[in-house]
C-alpha cells in the first residue's frame, strides 16, 4: 500500500508511537496516508481506538515478523 | 514536581482492606471495559491517554480531592506521563508501577488457617487475575497446589518459612493461566503431579495422579478425589480432612465452566456428578478453597476466598440447579468470551510450546473467565 510518509516507531514504547503519529499527522493534509511501523504490541489496539477518536482511518494493518505496519489516512 | 510510583503490592492492600481510590485508567476504552482493577470502595474514570496528548485541563475538574487517585495503563509509560502532566498542573497523583501487567502478576499470601503441630496454609491470591495457588506447610515440609508462573514468590515464601517443597500439584491442566508447577518441581527436585486425563499430549515427565493418592507433608496430609467437568481429569485435594481445593470444578459464588477444553457437550455430565454427587458426599464440615475467584465481592474481610461446602450448597445457585437439562443449558450456552489466548496457554502448560517471557505476560493479560453463574 502507497504512503505519503512513513513513521519509524520501532522499538518505541508506550505512550511514544500514538504522540509520533500524531505529530506526524498534524503535518499532512487530509487523505494523506501516514505509514507507521511500530513494534509495540499495544500499538495496535491504541492506534484503532486513537484513529478513531481523532476521525482517521486506519485502512491496513500488517504484521511483518515482529513489526507491526499501519496505514492511515488523515480524516 | 514528577509522580510518584505505587507499586501493584501496595495497590492490592488498598483493594484488599476496602480503603477508597480514585482510578484514572488511561488505557483505550475496549481494553478498560475487559479488564480493570477491581474493588469495593474505587472510583473510575476512564480516559484514554491520547485524548490528553494536548493537555490535562479537562480531567483535572473530575478528579476528587478527598482520595488518593492512581492513574493507571497497560505497561506504565503512558500513565508515567500523564501523572507528569496532572503534577504540572498541581494535582498530585500516582501512577501503577508496571501497569496492568504487574497488576496481573502480583500475589498477596493469606494465611487460611493453621494446621496441627505448628503446620500452616496459604492461599496466594493473584488479585489481578483473580487465580488462587495454595501452599500447606508442616514441620519443615511443603505442599503446593495450581502455582502461577511467578515461581519466585513460591520459592522464596518457602524459604523463609524453612519448608522443603515436596509436592507439587495441579488440579487440571490450565486454560487461563500458565503453570509454574513443574518449573518448581524442577528447581527444588519436588514431585510434580498432573491428572493423567489431562495430560495427552504433555511433553514433559509428569507423576500421574489418581483418586485416592494421598502425600503426607511433615504432620499433614493431602488426598486426591476425582472430580471432572471443568476438564476431564479435574481433580480436587483434601487438606487434614478439613479443607478442600475444589480448583475450577466449584467456586464461591459460580461453578466451572467445560468448555475451555472444545468438549463442553461431553464433560456436562462429569460436571453435574463432581458437584451433586461426589461433593455432596463429604461433609458440609469442609472449608472449599477454590483456584478462582470472578469479583471481590468473594474476597473474605481478611482477604482470603474460602466458605464452608455446607454454605456453599445453600447460596451457590450451580448447586442449586434440580432440573438436569436447566444445568445442562447453563453450563453450554451463553457462556462468556474464553479466556485470552486459552489455546496458547494449554499448549504451554502441555510444554508443546515455550513462549518468551513477554508474550507469556500478554497471554495471561485479562480476567481468568472459567466460571459460569
Amino acid at each position: 500500500m502507497n504512503a505519503d510518509k512513513v513513521l519509524d516507531a520501532k522499538g518505541l514504547a508506550c505512550p511514544m508511537p500514538i504522540v509520533k503519529t500524531r505529530k506526524e499527522m498534524k503535518d499532512m493534509d487530509s487523505g494523506q496516508v501516514l505509514e507507521i511501523q511500530a513494534t509495540d504490541k499495544g500499538a495496535s489496539a491504541d492506534l484503532t481506538a486513537w484513529a478513531k477518536s481523532g476521525g482517521h482511518e486506519l485502512m491496513e494493518q500488517q504484521v511483518d515478523g515482529d513489526v507491526l505496519k499501519f496505514w492511515i489516512k488523515k480524516g | 514536581m514528577s509522580a510518584k510510583a505505587m507499586t501493584a503490592a501496595q495497590v492490592a492492600r488498598k483493594v484488599m482492606d476496602n480503603e477508597p481510590l480514585f482510578i484514572l485508567d488511561v488505557r483505550n476504552g475496549d481494553a478498560f471495559a475487559d479488564w480493570k482493577i477491581e474493588g469495593g470502595n474505587i472510583q473510575y474514570l476512564n480516559i484514554p491517554y491520547f485524548d490528553l496528548l494536548d493537555g490535562v485541563e479537562e480531567v483535572i475538574d473530575q478528579l476528587p480531592n478527598d482520595r488518593d487517585i492512581l492513574v493507571v495503563c497497560a505497561k506504565e509509560g503512558s500513565s508515567i506521563m500523564v501523572a507528569d502532566m496532572l503534577a504540572e498542573e498541581g494535582v498530585e497523583t500516582a501512577y501503577l508501577a508496571g501497569g496492568m501487567k504487574a497488576w496481573s502478576e502480583h500475589l498477596e499470601p493469606v494465611k487460611v488457617s493453621d494446621l496441627k503441630d505448628g503446620g500452616e496454609l496459604y492461599q496466594f491470591v493473584r488479585v489481578g487475575k483473580g487465580c488462587l495457588s495454595y501452599m500447606a506447610i508442616s514441620n519443615g515440609e511443603a505442599a503446593i497446589i495450581d502455582a502461577t508462573r511467578m515461581t519466585d514468590v513460591f520459592l522464596n515464601f518457602a524459604q523463609e518459612k524453612g519448608a522443603t517443597i515436596k509436592h507439587v500439584f495441579d488440579t487440571h491442566l490450565h486454560a487461563d493461566h500458565i503453570s509454574g508447577g513443574r518449573y518448581i518441581a524442577e528447581a527444588t527436585g519436588a514431585v510434580y503431579y498432573l491428572p493423567p486425563a489431562d495430560a495427552n499430549g504433555v511433553t514433559f515427565d509428569y507423576t500421574a495422579l489418581e483418586s485416592g493418592f494421598e502425600a503426607g507433608i511433615g504432620s499433614s496430609k493431602v488426598e486426591a478425589l476425582y472430580t471432572p467437568g471443568h476438564t476431564i481429569g479435574s481433580t480436587s485435594f483434601i487438606v487434614d480432612d478439613q479443607y478442600l481445593m475444589t480448583g475450577d470444578i466449584l467456586f464461591i459464588d459460580s461453578i466451572g465452566r467445560p468448555d475451555l477444553a472444545g468438549l463442553a457437550e461431553d464433560w456436562v455430565g462429569d460436571l453435574r456428578e463432581s458437584l451433586y454427587e461426589r461433593y455432596q458426599a463429604l461433609t458440609n464440615e469442609l472449608t472449599v478453597l477454590p483456584a478462582h475467584f470472578m469479583i471481590m465481592d468473594e474476597l473474605n474481610e481478611d482477604g482470603s476466598v474460602a466458605k464452608k461446602l455446607g454454605d456453599l450448597f445453600k447460596e451457590n445457585h450451580g448447586l442449586n440447579i434440580a432440573d438436569e437439562q436447566e444445568f445442562r443449558d447453563m453450563v453450554t450456552k451463553n457462556l462468556p468470551p474464553q479466556p485470552n489466548a486459552y489455546e496458547d496457554i494449554r499448549k504451554t502448560n502441555m510444554g508443546q510450546i515455550t513462549p518468551e517471557d513477554e508474550m507469556q505476560r500478554e497471554m495471561e493479560i485479562g480476567p481468568n473467565r472459567c466460571a459460569v453463574r
